[in-house]
């Protein structure tokens, strides 16, 4: 795969693929999107979105060990915020890409992310940005940063499910 | 014969040895209102932290107790609680979350007041009387704003007991907090806002609460083990103590699973960190002698200061507040604290650490709030058939240990003995 071919007809339909997989519970495969060492940020709402997690307190900040257990955990029924597991429904759309290299393509989308449980419906909204790059002749996320456009994590109290 | 307290709010079997707490503390909303008058309108209400307003002229906007507040550094250095609210007609002053200002100008009619309050200009200030500007045209201040090691709390009664006496015996506990580094702690950027479809009180017990850690915790410890830190079995040389403290509030202490980035080194805090951790611990030891440096290092503390404010210090420092905001749910703020002197990368670590535990994204956290989240479901369906919650846990026990309930039992006595009739 060449990456520098890519359309962003392409990149949507590859983030298209990672709802698809969000929303079916597929984690390990979802996962498996992301190259081995890789990150997944979530910042905390209202702080600077592009603060570095090493000196900012964020909601998530996994590298590829702490989001490979972050997988383990969930399909475990023992990840009891999860289990019996949320119905969720990631929408995205906009997406486009906002920068490219021979190496590597930039790309963001926005989303609205519902996740339902016990009666209630929540409502994250915001947008993801993604660094992607061919690793091993497939296109793999190497960061996924997704910034919400809340002013807290309210009423949902949580951010347990892949936004 | 159980003994029948505090208005039925609470029964307590000695020949049983059950204390049980009624479940309507969680439902009924009269309780609420009485909550709000006599806990969140007359305890000391943690305020925020001196490092959060470093500079004069720093502020920030925080919710305590009900009231929106301006926590503010004044141009004169002084820190200042404020509400939030205009003189004239009522108007928020200040919209902003936080910054650094010299002056608030109120939107609605453009009155503009100092940093410490003070009302500066009047728009259009010929048409009032000469004598019209007073003191009581200033912003109000909080009645008492008091600061113990860095926490600065409000107290919105009259006359309350000086903050050093309302902590009594718990600022030994903030004391081993806050003795962790010889430059002082401070609060690391970004607050997590969120909150619990639950009572207020379920989240201070739960957090006084280690007896949950085994059946709550399991994907928590699993995570433990597998970043290769466990002893093979998960509670081998662990334990610890729980205590009852003064005015309701509580601590358990204990050694846990988990590496502390103040002074106990474990392997999954890497081999690169080691000599930085191993070199805290031997200050420490320094500093205090080898029993009180080893309690700093090596053991966590869970640390209710009744009515809301949680110090966690486990394998990183949160400072948790939560109150209510309606009946059952709650607003929560949460913190990281830090040692001001600690190297970049340990920072690092401690942070990594705090959210594999804790907050709304973390590997534990999200589990509390589930099971918060469940008994007020249950309560508000079933209570009035099953209208007690035990919470007699090591009541036997000349002493009690880290897995056992007294520390809430001195939470329940103090908010029963406010709210009750």
């Amino acid at each position: 795969m060449n990456i520098t071919r890519l359309r962003t007809s392409d990149i949507a339909e590859y983030l298209i693929h990672e709802s698809f997989l969000l929303d079916s519970w597929r984690l390990p495969e979802w996962r498996a999107l992301f190259t081995n060492e890789c990150r997944y940020l979530v910042p905390a709402s209202g702080a600077d979105p592009y603060a570095d997690p090493s000196v900012a307190l964020h909601y998530i900040a996994d590298d590829g060990f702490r989001l490979t257990q972050r997988v383990v955990r969930l399909m475990k029924k023992t990840a009891h915020a999860e289990y019996p597991r949320s119905k969720t429904l990631h929408m995205i759309s906009n997406v486009r890409i906002s920068a490219r290299d021979s190496n590597a393509i930039e790309a963001a989308s926005s989303f609205a992310t519902y996740r339902a449980q016990r009666g209630n419906v929540d409502t994250y909204i915001g947008h993801h940005e993604y660094r992607l790059v061919i690793d091993e002749g497939a296109l793999k996320i190497q960061q996924k940063r997704s910034i919400l456009h809340m002013e807290a994590l309210r009423p949902h109290g949580r951010i347990t499910l892949i936004v | 014969m159980p003994a029948v307290l505090y208005d039925d709010l609470i029964r307590v079997d000695p020949e049983r040895q059950s204390f049980r707490v009624a479940r309507r503390a969680f439902t009924d909303s009269s309780i609420l209102e009485r909550e709000h008058e006599r806990i969140f309108s007359s305890c000391w209400l943690y305020l925020g932290h001196d490092s959060e307003i470093r500079a004069p002229n720093d502020f920030l906007v925080r919710r305590v107790g009900g009231r929106s507040l301006i926590f503010s550094r004044g141009s004169d250095g002084v820190a200042r609680a404020l509400l939030n609210i205009c003189a004239h007609r009522g108007a928020m002053v200040c919209r902003d979350k936080q910054g650094n200002a010299r002056s608030f100008t109120c939107i609605y009619h453009g009155w503009v007041y100092n940093n410490r309050g003070e009302l500066l200009s009047i728009a259009g200030e010929e048409a009032f009387g000469q004598r019209f500007k007073t003191d009581d045209i200033n912003l109000t201040a909080v009645p008492h704003l008091e600061s113990y090691r860095g926490f600065h709390f409000v107290n919105f009664s009259r006359q309350p007991v000086a903050l050093e006496e309302y902590l009594g015996n718990a600022r030994e506990f903030i004391d081993l907090v806050v003795d962790m580094s010889p430059s002082g702690m401070e609060v690391i950027g970004g607050t997590q806002e969120y909150s619990v479809r639950a009572d207020w009180k379920l989240l201070a017990e739960n957090s006084l609460d280690i007896y949950h850690g085994p059946s709550l915790h399991p994907s928590y410890l699993d995570f433990i083990a597998a970043s290769n830190e466990l002893r093979p079995d998960p509670m081998d040389g662990l334990g610890g103590r729980a205590y009852a403290l003064d005015h309701g509030h509580g601590v358990a202490e204990y050694r846990g699973p988990w590496s502390r980035p103040v002074a106990d080194w474990g392997p999954a805090m890497g081999a690169d960190l080691r000599l930085e951790i191993e070199a805290r611990h031997h200050d420490l030891q320094a500093r205090f002698g080898q029993a009180r440096g080893d309690r700093i290092a090596k053991l966590s503390r869970n640390l209710l200061i009744f009515p809301n404010l949680a110090i966690v210090d486990i394998g990183s420092v949160t400072i948790r507040t939560f109150q209510p905001a309606g009946r059952g749910y709650m607003e929560v703020l949460a913190w990281a604290l830090a040692p001001v002197d600690e190297s970049a990368a340990l920072r690092a670590r401690r942070l990594q650490s705090f959210l594999e535990f804790l907050g709304p994204g973390g590997f534990a956290t999200p589990d509390d709030i589930e099971a918060l989240e469940t008994c007020q479901v249950s309560f508000d369906s079933c209570a009035r058939e099953a209208p007690w919650n035990e919470v007699s846990k090591g009541m036997p026990l000349a002493e009690e240990g880290w897995l056992d309930e007294g520390q809430m039992r001195s939470f329940w006595k103090e908010w029963a003995r406010r709210v009750a009739d």
